[in-house]
């Protein structure tokens, strides 16, 4: 019923750290928060002014995933059969919740906790618990 | 300086979320359902980079401003209200469903173009809504 699978310890620690460490240089650096959905949002909002420091964010992080998918192709296998109603359902609900609520698992969950914020870490319990529970309720309740 | 570190920061990003499999909405998902078989791996994401950026943090903590900026832009809001809590529950959701949240969103571009194209468009199309609905509210 309850067994570890799949579990790959080395490259989840080291990926985190690069993650952290890439969080920490706009931190230091440029004194802002590396929310990838208060990047995406704000590029789509009005009278945001620096939509180019924004979007270089952003491009940045497209660029280091083909970078190391160059290197590794099969380094996450194609998925199919995932309904084309489910992608955007998913999609709507993670736009809408990361604007009202401010952030995501990068800007709350490392930058926010990281940083000692309350709010932050009241925000990465709720959405961990509302995943799991939305997870476990349709890969298996759903369809029995 | 304004661009270079917005720029290198997001290819650090990009390379360890790639590397940490959390790029891989499968493996996501086989965190967030522990029933059958559980892969602890995204904790350790986590843990990972929260350990990096916190000690990095500390460091810079007592300094008046960034290296390159003339200060930090820390979010105004300090308490928990309403807003955040269920914006938080209907990300979670989301996130449980297909197992995206925004970073790993954006790297399916590379990966899964398909759900790339149809879940990418939805999170701008929800932000924007919720942004128009705070606005006409505040007016």
């Amino acid at each position: 019923m309850f067994e570890v699978s799949g579990f790959t310890p080395v490259s989840a620690t080291i990926g985190g750290g690069l993650i952290g460490l890439a969080a920490a240089l706009l931190w230091a650096g440029s004194g802002r928060i590396a929310g990838i959905s208060g990047h995406l949002h704000g590029l789509f909002q009005r009278d945001v002014p620096d939509r180019a420091r924004r979007a270089l964010f952003l491009v940045g992080l497209i660029g280091g995933a083909a970078l190391v998918a160059a290197f590794n192709p099969d380094i996450v296998a194609q998925r199919t059969g995932v309904s084309t109603l489910l992608l955007i359902s998913a999609g709507l609900l993670v736009g809408v919740g990361t604007r009202l609520g401010s952030g995501c698992t990068s800007g709350h969950g490392v930058c926010g906790i990281g940083r000692g914020s309350a709010r932050s870490v009241a925000a990465t319990l709720v959405f961990f618990c509302a995943g799991v529970a939305t997870a476990i309720f349709t890969r298996h309740l759903l369809t029995g | 300086m304004p661009y270079i570190i917005p720029a290198l920061s997001g290819l650090l990003f990009g390379v360890g979320l790639t590397i940490s499999g959390m790029v891989d909405p499968d493996k996501v998902l086989a965190f967030l359902d522990p029933v059958g078989a559980w892969d602890p791996s995204l904790a350790l994401v986590m843990g990972a980079a929260l350990a990096v950026f916190a000690a990095v943090n500390a460091l810079v903590a007592k300094r008046a401003k960034p290296l390159f900026a003339p200060t930090f832009h820390r979010p105004a809001s300090r308490t928990i209200d309403r807003a955040l809590l269920a914006g938080a529950a209907v990300f979670g959701i989301g996130w449980g469903l297909a197992g995206y949240c925004p970073g790993p969103g954006l790297a399916a571009l590379v990966f899964n173009p398909r759900e790339a194209a149809l879940f990418l468009p939805a999170v701008v199309l929800g932000g924007w809504w919720v942004d128009r609905r705070l606005r006409a509210a505040r007016n």
